[in-house]
C-alpha cells in the first residue's frame, strides 16, 4: 500500500507579534501621511518605514495593520516587505552595520572592512547577507553602492554614514557602539 | 589650465554655508523663483501670447539642457511631450534615488543645499502647471529626507510653497517619498510604481510614457536632482546665456563624480565638454593623477552601466575645426572631451557623470565580477533575459574568480550579454547589465581567456579533468545569490 507522505510544513517568513499595537499618536501621524497622496496605497512604503522604525521589524500583525489602514489586501503589503531590501521581517541588531560592497568601495578596501567587522564581532566574514550577533547587539551586512564612492570604503551605522572608514576608524566606530 | 566651474556647487562646502533657509536667503535664494512667478505674458510679433510658464519652458528648451540622471535626454523636449490637453493633473517627480554605482553628486545637493533643489523644483513645477510634486529619495538617505522635510517646512512658512506662492496665485505642494533600498527605483517607471506603493516593476513603453501615462496614469515629469537645479540657473541667466556654458549640444555645467584609483576622488563641477577625460583624472584641480608608480588600466566613464574604456584606446570622431568644417580625427582616450556626444561617439556614455578609474593593480576579472553581482542582485526579475542573464553572468564570473573558470567563459559571457539588450527587456536595466560585460570581455579578452585557461590547467594537473559544467548554470533567485557566501 502506498501512502501519501505530506511534506514538512513551510514556516511563514513573517513573525508573530501578539502584542503589536500602534501608539495613537503615531497612528494619527500616519493618517496625515496617507492624506498627502491622491491614492492611499502610495503611502505604503512610508508606513512600513515608520512601523519598522517603531518596532525594529515588520511582523505579520504589522503587515495586516498597514494593509487595513490603506484598505488593501495584506498581500499588497507583504510583497513590499519581501521586495525592498531595507525592510526586514525579523529584528536586527541594535547597531545595524551596512558596508558597501560595490566597485569603488571594493577598490578602497570594503572587503577588508567587512572582514574586520565580522571577525571582531564573531560573525562569518564569508557570508555577505545580514548576520546578527548572538546578543542581538550587531547586525552586519554587505549592501550595494551607498552614493559615497569618492570616500571609500563607506559604511552606515543605523542612519549615519561613515566615509573613508580605515581599519582604525572602524575600531573606533565599533568601540563607540555601547 | 582646466578648471572647475562651480554653479550648482557654488556655495556647497563653503565654510559657514548651511542647509538652513536663512542661509540660502542670505545668498540670494528664491530670487529666481520670485522673478519666474512675476514673468508677465509676452505677445509675439505674430500676435500669439506666451504665458509666463510657456516662456519658462521655452527658456529651458533654448538652454539645450540635457538630463543629468543618466540618459542625457533634452529636458526641454521631455517637457514638450507632456500631455497638457488630457485635463488630468500633471505631476512632477524629482528623482533623488541616486544609486548608479560611482555616483555621489545628488547627495551633496540634498544634504548641503536643499533649498537650491527646491527652488529648481518649484520653478519647474510652475513652468509645467504642476500643483503636486514629489521627491523620491533613496531609503538610505534617512538624514537627507529629514533635511528635505525641514527645508519644505521652512519654505512653506515663508510662502515659497503652499497656497498662493509669494502672492502669485500659484499653488504647489511638495512631499518627500522614501524608497527602500532597490536600485531599480531609479528607473523612472519603476520609480512611479514604487511611488504608487507597489513593487518597483518598470512599466512597458509604449504605452506607459510618463509624459502621458505616468503617476496615477496622469502626465508626469521625472527629472534628476541636478537637472532641476540647472533649471534654476537657466531661468536666472536666460536660456541662450546658459547655452554659452559648455559646448554646442552639450551645454551648461555638470557635476562629475570621480572615484577609484585617483589621488583626489571627489565631485567636481565642469562646463560640459570643456575638460577632457585625461584632465579629470590627472589634473591637480580634479582627480590629481594615479598613485605613485601606477599606470592607468581602464576607465568606466559614466557609472557602472557605461561601457569600459581601456587605457590607450583611440577613436575616430567627427570634430568641428575652428573654421567650422567637420572632419574625422583620431582622438586618444584621455583627450576625449567629457560630454554627452563625444563619449557616445566613442562607444560608451557619460551616463550619470560618474568616472571610476582602475589602475594596473586591478584584477579586471574581479572588477567585472563585482559589477555583475550588483546587477544580479538588483534586477527586478520581470524579464527573463535580464533576471536569468544577469544571474548567469554573475555565476560565471564567480567561477572565474574562484579557480573554476574555463577558457571558453569569455565567449560564454559575451553570448549571454549579447542576448539581453536590444528590445528584449522592459527597461534599460537590460542594457545596463549587459554593457559592462560586453565591453570588459571584448577589451580585456586575453585576461579572461588566460584566467579560464589557467584554471583548466590546474584542474587537469590535479586530475579533475572535467571542468565546471558547460551551458547555463542552474537558475536561482537573486536573493539566494546575495545570501550565498562566495566560495
Ligand atoms: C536602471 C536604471 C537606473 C536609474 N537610476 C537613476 C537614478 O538613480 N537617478 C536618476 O536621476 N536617474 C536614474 N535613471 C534614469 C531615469 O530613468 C530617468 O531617465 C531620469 O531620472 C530622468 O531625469 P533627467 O532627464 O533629469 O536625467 C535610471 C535609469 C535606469 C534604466
Ligand atoms: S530589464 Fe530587468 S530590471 Fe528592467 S524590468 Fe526587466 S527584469 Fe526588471
Ligand atoms: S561604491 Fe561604495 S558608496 Fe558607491
Amino acid at each position: 500500500m502506498s501512502e501519501i507522505r505530506p511534506l514538512e510544513p513551510i514556516p511563514s517568513p513573517l513573525r508573530e507579534q501578539p502584542d503589536f499595537a500602534v501608539p495613537p499618536a503615531l497612528a494619527a501621524e500616519l493618517d496625515a501621511v496617507i492624506a498627502r497622496y491622491p491614492q492611499a496605497r502610495s503611502a505604503s512604503l512610508m508606513l512600513l518605514h515608520a512601523i519598522q522604525e517603531q518596532f525594529g521589524y515588520i511582523s505579520r500583525q504589522a503587515v495586516e495593520w498597514v494593509a487595513a489602514r490603506l484598505g488593501l489586501p495584506p498581500l499588497n503589503i507583504y510583497e513590499l516587505v519581501t521586495f525592498y531590501p531595507m525592510f526586514h521581517a525579523a529584528p536586527v541588531g541594535k547597531y545595524h552595520l551596512k558596508i558597501c560592497r560595490t566597485l569603488s568601495c571594493a577598490l578602497g578596501g570594503s572587503h577588508q572592512l567587512h572582514e574586520l567587522c565580522c571577525t571582531r564581532l564573531g560573525l562569518d566574514p564569508r557570508q555577505h547577507g545580514p548576520q546578527t550577533t548572538k546578543d542581538g547587539k550587531f547586525t552586519v551586512e554587505f549592501v550595494e553602492c551607498l552614493a559615497g564612492c569618492g570616500a571609500a570604503p563607506v559604511m552606515m551605522v543605523n542612519d549615519a554614514f561613515h566615509e573613508g572608514v580605515t581599519p582604525r576608524r572602524a575600531e573606533e566606530i565599533l568601540g563607540g557602539c555601547s | 589650465m582646466p578648471q572647475e566651474y562651480r554653479q550648482i556647487l557654488q556655495h556647497i562646502d563653503q565654510p559657514g554655508y548651511t542647509p538652513a533657509l536663512e542661509c540660502y536667503l542670505r545668498h540670494g535664494g528664491y530670487a529666481v523663483l520670485r522673478q519666474a512667478l512675476a514673468l508677465p505674458p509676452r505677445t509675439l510679433p505674430g500676435g500669439q501670447v506666451l504665458s509666463g510658464p510657456e516662456q519658462l519652458r521655452q527658456e529651458v528648451m533654448v538652454s539645450g539642457l540635457r538630463g543629468r540622471g543618466g540618459a542625457g535626454f533634452s529636458c526641454g523636449l521631455k517637457w514638450s511631450f507632456v500631455d497638457r490637453k488630457s485635463g488630468k493633473p500633471i505631476y512632477l517627480i524629482c528623482n533623488a534615488d541616486e544609486s548608479e554605482p560611482g555616483t555621489f553628486k545628488d547627495k551633496q545637493i540634498i544634504y548641503k543645499d536643499p533649498h537650491q533643489m527646491l527652488e529648481g523644483m518649484i520653478i519647474a513645477s510652475y513652468a509645467n502647471d504642476v500643483h503636486l510634486a514629489f521627491i523620491y529619495i533613496r531609503g538610505e538617505f534617512v538624514e537627507g529626507a529629514r533635511i528635505l522635510n525641514r527645508a519644505l517646512q521652512e519654505a512653506r512658512a515663508k510662502g515659497f510653497l503652499g497656497r498662493n506662492i509669494l502672492g502669485s496665485g500659484y499653488d504647489l505642494e511638495i512631499h518627500v517619498h522614501r524608497g527602500a533600498g532597490a536600485y531599480i527605483c531609479g528607473e523612472e517607471t519603476g520609480l512611479i510604481e514604487s511611488l504608487e506603493g507597489k513593487r518597483a516593476y518598470p512599466r512597458i513603453k509604449p504605452p506607459y510614457f510618463p509624459a502621458v501615462l505616468g503617476l496615477y496614469q496622469c502626465p508626469t515629469i521625472v527629472n534628476n536632482v541636478e537637472t532641476l537645479c540647472a533649471v534654476k540657473h537657466i531661468v536666472a541667466r536666460g536660456g541662450a546665456e546658459y547655452a554659452r556654458l559648455g559646448t554646442p549640444n552639450n551645454t551648461g555645467t555638470r557635476i562629475v563624480s570621480i572615484s577609484g584609483h585617483v589621488r583626489r576622488p571627489g565631485y567636481y563641477e565642469i562646463e560640459v565638454g570643456k575638460v577632457t577625460l585625461g584632465e579629470l583624472i590627472h589634473d591637480p584641480a580634479f582627480g590629481g593623477g594615479l598613485r605613485e608608480g601606477r599606470q592607468l588600466k581602464a576607465i568606466i566613464p559614466g557609472g557602472s552601466s557605461a561601457k569600459v574604456f581601456k587605457a590607450g584606446e583611440t577613436f575616430k570622431l567627427k570634430r568641428r575645426g575652428p573654421d567650422g568644417k567637420e572632419s574625422v580625427q583620431e582622438v586618444a582616450l584621455l583627450d576625449l572631451p567629457y560630454d554627452f556626444d563625444s563619449l557616445i561617439a566613442a562607444g560608451s556614455m557619460s551616463g550619470s557623470g560618474a568616472i571610476i578609474v582602475l589602475d594596473d593593480s586591478t584584477d579586471i576579472v574581479a572588477a567585472l565580477a563585482n559589477i555583475a553581482d550588483f546587477y544580479a542582485h538588483e534586477s527586478c526579475g520581470q524579464c527573463t533575459p535580464c533576471r536569468e542573464g544577469s544571474l548567469w553572468m554573475a555565476k560565471a564570473l564567480r567561477r572565474l574568480t574562484h579557480g573554476e573558470g574555463r577558457p571558453e567563459d569569455a565567449d560564454y559571457l559575451a553570448h549571454i550579454a549579447d542576448n539581453i539588450p536590444g528590445g528584449r527587456t522592459i527597461c534599460a536595466f537590460g542594457e545596463a547589465c549587459a554593457w559592462p560585460v560586453q565591453s570588459f570581455v571584448a577589451k580585456f579578452r586575453d585576461e579572461f581567456i588566460a584566467r579560464g585557461a589557467a584554471d583548466a590547467k590546474r584542474r587537469a594537473a590535479s586530475g579533475r579533468e572535467t571542468a565546471a559544467p558547460s551551458g547555463p548554470p542552474h537558475p536561482a533567485t537573486a536573493a539566494a545569490l546575495a545570501q550565498t557566501p562566495a566560495e
